[in-house]
């Protein structure tokens, strides 16, 4: 390689080193604005890395797993409660679970139902007599998961609970 | 090595070369696309939560994923023209751009298509959705700067400092669903191993992604023929490939063939 085409070479790369780490840098101070959403548990204990918790009253919001069972629809409004508990794979609930409840008063997309990835937007409660969170939401949204199955394959496996 | 390529760095042989790809790809593309598109939207099985709005899956996956394999290519075009001088990747990378920009703009607008009856919001400014728009923006912005200067050499270079700048936001779009939480899901087929979908849902896929592939192989062959016509325009060569015909008209038959 010619010693001009090194130079241009060197130049290209020096940039492209600096800038990456610019980036780096740029991406990592803002890692808590860019995540889109709090998992119940770092609700309760804070951000995984950063230990940063939301604050009471402050509008955030939640991603988790509806809880089955937990969906409380009024009879004569559209209000709707239901719990979150964090993603996992396979999907599987436990009681001891850190929960965050839910409040919404609207309509809920098409894919909501129990076991479902939901990311809801509102301002976060905290109930002091029984220390649980609440979050009353604004914005009901449904997260899909990368899984693609077809409605047979479902409903042949739906004997055996873990496909 | 290299020297195979040699012939290549001559706009001539690099002509007459695409031209002789052309036909395959075309050839290619047709059957793709077609047992593929009508594979992936009539036959295969529909999803078991999303029901038939999952088959804009076929169009958005692979247009998503060609957005950024596009960006790569231009990238290493615009390096090839920035430390070697080739003239002729500099014309490969501003052929390049309008094409990624149009499937950048494929994926963001069937996403938001998806997006509104499955999530229930057209748009949400989450990571993998925001570099996706930023990328629209960076093949936006080496379009503008391609066009920007009289001078074809200086605007490939101003292009290409650009597009190399914005290579950087490649890793981030792949790897934003995993860094971040995202509304956007987890990768289905772009990752190692098996893909998160059956078999008779992947195969039209794969058809529908050769297809895609095929396609944008034409319409860049077509844009980088243009391009080096347009760039030797003054070459004895290209002057005599034009007035073959012996016929005073000259721009007519140039796009003709």
């Amino acid at each position: 390689m010619n010693p001009r085409r090194k130079k241009r070479l060197t130049i290209i790369a020096a940039i492209f080193i600096g800038l990456g780490f610019v980036v780096g840098l740029v991406l990592y101070a803002l890692s808590q604005n860019i995540d889109l959403f709090y998992t119940p548990t770092e609700i309760h204990h804070g951000k995984k890395d950063s230990g940063i918790k939301a604050i009471e009253g402050q509008r955030i919001r939640i991603g988790g797993l509806v809880v089955p069972n937990s969906v409380h629809r009024d009879s004569d409004s559209l209000k709707v409660s239901f719990k979150l508990a964090d993603m996992s794979m396979p999907i599987s609930f436990n009681d001891n679970d850190l929960m965050v409840t839910v409040t919404y008063d609207g309509i809920l997309p098409d894919l909501f139902r129990e076991g479902q990835g939901i990311v809801a937007n509102g301002v976060l409660v905290k109930d002091d007599s029984t220390s649980g969170f609440f979050i009353d939401a604004s914005e009901v949204l449904a997260k899909h998961d990368e899984n693609y199955m077809p409605k047979e394959l479902v409903d042949s496996a739906k004997e055996k609970p873990s496909y | 090595m290299w020297k195979w390529l040699h012939p290549y760095a001559n706009p001539e042989v690099t002509y007459h070369f695409t031209g002789k790809l052309m036909p395959w790809f075309s050839a290619l593309a047709a059957i793709f696309l077609s047992i593929g598109l009508v594979w992936a939207l009539a036959f295969a099985p529909a999803d078991y939560q999303q029901g038939e709005s999952f088959r804009i899956f076929y169009l958005h996956v692979p247009a998503a994923m060609f957005s950024m394999s596009i960006y790569f290519a231009m990238a290493v075009a615009a390096f090839c023209s920035l430390v070697w001088q080739f003239k002729l990747s500099d014309a490969a990378a501003s052929s390049m751009a309008p094409v990624g920009a149009t499937f950048t703009a494929i994926a963001l607008i069937t996403g938001a298509a998806w997006g509104k009856p499955m999530w229930g919001t057209w748009w949400i400014w989450d990571a993998r959705l925001t570099s996706e728009l930023i990328l629209l923006f960076l093949y936006l912005g080496v379009m503008a700067l391609h066009n920007a200067f009289e001078d074809k050499n200086l605007a490939g270079k101003a292009a290409g400092i650009l597009t190399l700048v914005g290579v950087i936001n490649l890793p981030i779009i792949k790897y934003s669903v995993e860094w971040w939480n995202t509304l956007h899901q987890g990768a289905t087929v772009s990752k190692l191993g098996k893909p998160s979908m059956t078999a008779e849902m992947f195969w039209p896929f794969l058809m529908t992604f050769l297809g895609f592939a095929f396609l944008i192989s034409i319409i860049i062959c077509l844009r980088f023929r243009t391009e080096i016509l347009s760039r030797n325009s003054m070459r004895p060569w290209v002057k005599e490939l034009l007035l073959v015909p012996t016929s005073p008209v000259s721009s007519n038959t140039a796009e003709e063939k």
